[in-house]
């Protein structure tokens, strides 16, 4: 932040000589944008090959009848994947009640698991904002369920909820809170919670530092007032701090958010394709990969598609007091 | 008076107490995929906090599998590939984005930002029609190519928000000695961007080496798959139970280099996501 105060500095001194040399400064201006416009080349190629066009191709094909096995033989078919009626019957993605119920999944997972990851890695952030012996340990661990991949951290909370020789439930006996095992991963009540579980536990840290990192540029005069005039540090908390670390606490929560709504990889290998956990991309996939009927998939996944997208602009709009996108 | 200092007491005592818990539920999960990795098959079903027997079998078990070994060979390439092209365009992107002021540069930035933050499934038919088409399906290329989805805006995110930043003397002293844009970005820039190109390159890194979606999809033989994809497959012989001592090896395997990577650059690492986030 100071940075940018610094950089100010050269900026006027720059406008003030700039009249003098106004001439060869366009020239040079010139020569500038053209090549940036040249730089930009080989990332704007890149990011049309891997996402423009490819988003392109998803919203065509997900109105023919293409097949993975023979993508070039699709017909058009217009919204018959989406929804159609036949003899007075509705088929087609939005008829589905699986893709409901996925639906219903991937947001009853993202509300739960975002808002938990929140109050905690607000939590976790206040603890590393004090200053202590061996912050530095503590904080590098606090990072390590973050670094762990995805796959990898639903390999090991799978064993450890195993149901027959899982810690989790061999804990939970022996304090005496269940009698019988629990199927966390099997069961359809306990599959969501494990996934949540599994998702709080790897994203928290991410959400904390984010906070921690808002925290540690708040200014130091309020607090000092506020522990003259003897006012309760939860009071302080909900008046004062809260509300200067909102900014940085919208941003987590949009990053967070649009990585939730698209969750595949934990649900993929903790439960795989059972339908009470499955998600939308998990769906999506499904129908692309393993019943190869790619028309159909590509709806269900540009369906994702304008659900993140709307969801998205839903919050911008009511968060744009609050958050300031865009790098200027 | 005493009565406050037993206060005192009771609110550090409960203050240590909560680190350990966040420490204990951090490092807990790591920890017992190690020592389930460590133990003798016999052991396996006995919940135990410390091993009673421990021994290297499971280890064995899985570096003696070619498969394994060659997953992780296809993990470094993929991996250390996409630092490279993410940072060379990131790079070369981040001056045009940061240092020039030109029309349609904040369409840019947009268009980087709605990048970043499209799911990866709305493009997995339309991706998995241009890999074929360039022949790279079931082929370590198809990922490279198809990682810089997620890579490369971040990247150039982070990058443009840190070349921002750079006074301006210093490149007005390279365009007065008649530097061409090139050589100002070679030259000048290039050794000052080098912290945050570590940053950036260790978050790349660590996103492609975990990524799953892409590499279950493009990949279809043992020979090509990465290491995220090779634990989710391994299964033993015996469909009942899956070989939890040979998963939680692996899976410690593909852990500890991460885990020393963010131990050793944990600063750089939140700074950088940090940077991506809140500046962004």
């Amino acid at each position: 932040m100071s940075t940018s105060s610094n950089n100010s500095a050269p900026l006027g001194a720059r406008s003030a000589v700039a009249p003098a040399r106004r001439h060869r400064g366009t020239k040079v201006r010139r020569q500038r944008v053209k090549a940036a416009w040249l730089f930009l080349a080989p990332m704007l190629i890149a990011l049309t090959l891997v996402a423009g066009w490819p988003l392109m191709r998803t919203f065509f094909l997900s109105f023919t009848d293409a097949s993975l096995s023979d993508l070039g033989a699709a017909n058009f078919i217009g919204f018959e994947n989406y929804l159609v009626s036949e003899n007075g019957r509705w088929f087609g993605i939005l008829a589905d009640p699986v893709w409901w119920q996925s639906v219903w999944n991937t947001v009853y997972f993202s509300v739960v698991s975002v808002s938990l990851e929140v109050v905690f890695g607000v939590i976790v952030a206040l603890i590393l904002n004090a200053e202590f012996k061996g912050r530095t340990i503590v904080r590098a661990s606090v990072l390590i369920p973050w670094a762990i991949p995805t796959i990898v951290s639903a390999q090991m909370w799978a064993w450890m909820l195993n149901d027959q020789f899982g810690i989790i439930n061999h804990l939970l006996m022996t304090v005496g809170i269940i009698d019988n095992p629990i199927a966390w991963t099997a069961s359809a009540t306990y599959s969501m919670w494990a996934v949540i579980m599994v998702d709080v536990w790897k994203t928290i840290p991410f959400v904390a530092l984010l906070v921690l990192a808002a925290l540690q540029m708040l200014p130091k005069d309020c607090y000092e007032a506020a522990e003259v005039d003897g006012i309760h540090p939860v009071r302080v908390f909900f008046k004062v701090t809260l509300p200067l670390i909102t900014p940085a606490l919208m941003v987590a929560v949009i990053f967070r958010l649009l990585d939730a709504l698209r969750v595949f990889d934990v649900i993929y290998v903790l439960t795989s394709n059972s339908t009470s956990t499955m998600s939308m991309s998990v769906y999506a996939r499904q129908q692309l990969v393993e019943f190869q009927d790619v028309g159909y998939g590509s709806a269900a996944s540009t369906l994702l598609f304008l659900i993140i997208a709307l969801a998205t602009v839903a919050y911008l709009y009511l968060g744009r007091n609050k958050i300031q996108l865009g790098g200027d | 008076m005493k009565q406050r200092q037993l206060a005192k007491i009771a609110k550090r005592v409960g203050f240590w107490a909560l680190i350990a818990l966040i420490m204990v539920y951090a490092v807990f999960p790591f920890y017992y995929a190690v020592i389930t990795s460590l133990k003798p098959s016999s052991d396996l079903f006995q919940v135990e906090l410390w091993p009673s027997n421990w021994n290297l079998d499971n280890y064995a078990q899985i570096f003696s599998q070619s498969s394994f070994i060659r997953a992780i060979f296809n993990s470094v390439v993929v991996a250390f590939s996409v630092v490279f092209i993410a940072l060379l365009l990131g790079i070369t992107a981040s001056y045009a984005l940061g240092r020039v002021r030109f029309r349609g540069r904040s369409t840019v930035m947009l268009v980087i930002l709605g990048v970043s933050m499209f799911p990866q499934v709305a493009v997995l038919s339309g991706l998995f029609e241009v890999i074929r088409a360039l022949n790279l399906y079931n082929n370590p290329l198809g990922l490279i190519l198809s990682y810089t989805i997620f890579t490369l805006p971040f990247t150039v995110w982070v990058l443009t928000t840190f070349m921002k930043e750079l006074p301006m003397e210093l490149e007005e002293a390279a365009i007065m000695d008649g530097a061409t844009p090139w050589i100002t970005i070679t030259k000048v820039f290039l050794p000052l961007m080098w912290p945050a190109m570590a940053t950036t390159g260790l978050l790349a890194f660590i996103a492609a080496w975990n990524e799953f979606l892409f590499a279950l999809t493009f990949t279809l033989t043992d020979a090509q798959r990465t290491v995220p994809v090779a634990i989710a497959l391994l299964s033993g012989g015996s469909a009942y139970e899956l070989p939890w001592g040979p998963i939680m090896a692996a899976s410690v395997v593909v852990t500890v280099p991460l885990v020393i990577l963010v131990i050793i650059f944990q600063r750089r690492i939140v700074s950088g996501l940090t940077a991506g986030a809140v500046k962004g």
